[in-house]
């Protein structure tokens, strides 16, 4: 067993405890934490899988914002513990465990025997990566070879927040999501949100503008946009927008908006729905891309803010 | 075959048996969401052992599975985020957040708290 291979073990050992953990803990809010470690551990097996890309996707929105989402939902509804002590019998238990062991084995058995020659579209990928002059591969499935899983993607999203928004109570219709955060002007909060925000913007903008060449990509900087907007919000430094608001329901159509339109022209111009004439290629899907980051930084926040709560006035 | 992926792929298998004795044996909605989101980890990680196979053309994991996922993993956050609003709101309106039907609300219905 070489030195990699015990690295390997040991990180799946440790993923597997906190997975463990948090299907055991007994508190809902120490399982929210476990996972945060979980979800971080995770996005070290996918650098060991040679996956950065999602690596960095994995670590920003699982980890990351959905930690903080599974935190704030455990917080609000401490007190509800107590309450659901409907626990199933042993016999439920029994025949659960029996099932997940039986559904574990067989997905072990089935990578322990899998064929000897993968299938692979790699070669193809970067033989066809000159028609949109983008080096990483990862960019080029999501945004040229596989658009329309994409576009689709900004369309859940989009349904997603209007699924959040419809839960708001008749009071609150159209008002500014979740709380008011009020945190101490002078605390540590306060602080790192002034600090924060110019570093993590540069940041958020340069993993989406290296996503053309290197690891990196509209997901992983909107997730950290949104993170920023978050981190001000949650400070008190600024509020959530009214959801009626004209201008933000505008960034939240920008990037499927833009997307539907280019493939559309493609249809109209070129030979297919989404197909980008070879020669503006990259201009045309670094415009998508400047539309998505900003829906995607906007929908990842308001989704985190939830349905609104506080009327505009 | 490389021995790392296939470490990791047991890894996965074991997450995804996780998350499914989580899910059915958990009796709070918060922890079913969670269960359910260890799970989907579990799968997207197989996706990943797989395409880690599929390693070619000097690109170490297979493109086509690693934006899959990625596709997966915002959409999968957006249907937690949407999970979690509807349970808040359940929470808002009743006081509790059981998912069983003969429990009474007035019952536990105490959300000031101890």
């Amino acid at each position: 067993m070489s030195i990699a291979t015990v690295f390997e073990v040991v990180l799946a050992t440790v993923v597997l405890g906190f997975g463990f953990w948090t299907t055991a803990v007994r508190k809902t809010y120490s399982a929210a934490v476990g996972f945060v470690a979980y979800g971080l551990l995770v996005a070290l097996i996918w650098v060991r899988l040679d996956a950065v890309d999602v690596a960095l996707t994995e670590a920003a929105i699982s980890g990351g914002l959905g930690g903080v989402l599974l935190l704030g939902a455990a917080a609000r509804l401490r007190d509800s513990e107590t309450t659901a002590a409907e626990a199933p019998g042993n016999l439920t238990r029994a025949c659960a465990a029996v099932l997940s062991v039986l559904i574990a084995a067989a997905l072990a058995g089935a990578v322990w025997l899998l064929p000897e020659h993968a299938p692979t579209l790699a070669p193809r990928i970067v033989a066809n990566a000159w028609a949109t002059s983008l080096a990483n591969p990862v960019t080029n499935v999501l945004m040229a070879f596989r658009a329309m899983d994409t576009m689709l993607e900004k369309v859940v999203l989009l349904l997603a927040i209007i699924g959040v928004w419809s839960l708001a109570p008749d009071t609150a219709w159209g008002g500014r999501p979740g709380p008011c955060h009020r945190a101490d002007p002078n605390g540590v909060l306060a602080f790192l949100a002034r600090l924060l925000p110019p570093v993590g913007i540069v940041v958020g903008i340069y993993v989406f503008w290296t996503g053309a060449d290197h690891p990196g990509g509209a997901f992983q900087g909107g997730a950290i946009l949104a993170s920023m907007w978050l981190l001000a919000i949650m400070a008190g430094l600024a509020d959530t927008p009214a959801t009626s608001r004209r201008w933000l329901r505008c960034i939240l159509i920008a990037g499927p908006g833009l997307f539907l339109a280019v493939g559309l022209g493609g249809l109209w111009f070129g030979s297919a729905f989404l197909a980008y004439p070879a020669a503006y290629a990259k201009p045309l899907i670094l415009g998508i891309e400047v539309a998505m980051i900003l829906t995607i930084a906007a929908t990842l926040g308001l989704l985190l803010a939830g349905a609104p709560e506080r009327s505009v006035k | 075959m490389t021995s790392g992926a296939t470490v990791f792929g047991l890894c996965a298998a074991v997450a995804v048996g996780l998350g499914l004795y989580g899910l059915i044996t958990n009796p709070q909605p918060l922890r079913k969401i969670i269960a359910f989101n260890v799970l989907g980890s579990g799968v997207f990680l197989l996706f990943g052992v797989v395409g880690r196979r599929g390693a070619a053309a000097g690109i170490g994991n297979d493109p086509v599975p690693q934006a899959l996922v990625i596709t997966g993993v915002v959409v999968a956050f957006a249907a937690t985020a949407l999970a979690i609003a509807l349970l808040l709101r359940l929470f808002q309106k009743t006081g509790t957040t059981t998912l069983c039907s003969d429990v009474r609300p007035s019952a536990c219905s105490d959300p000031s708290g101890d």
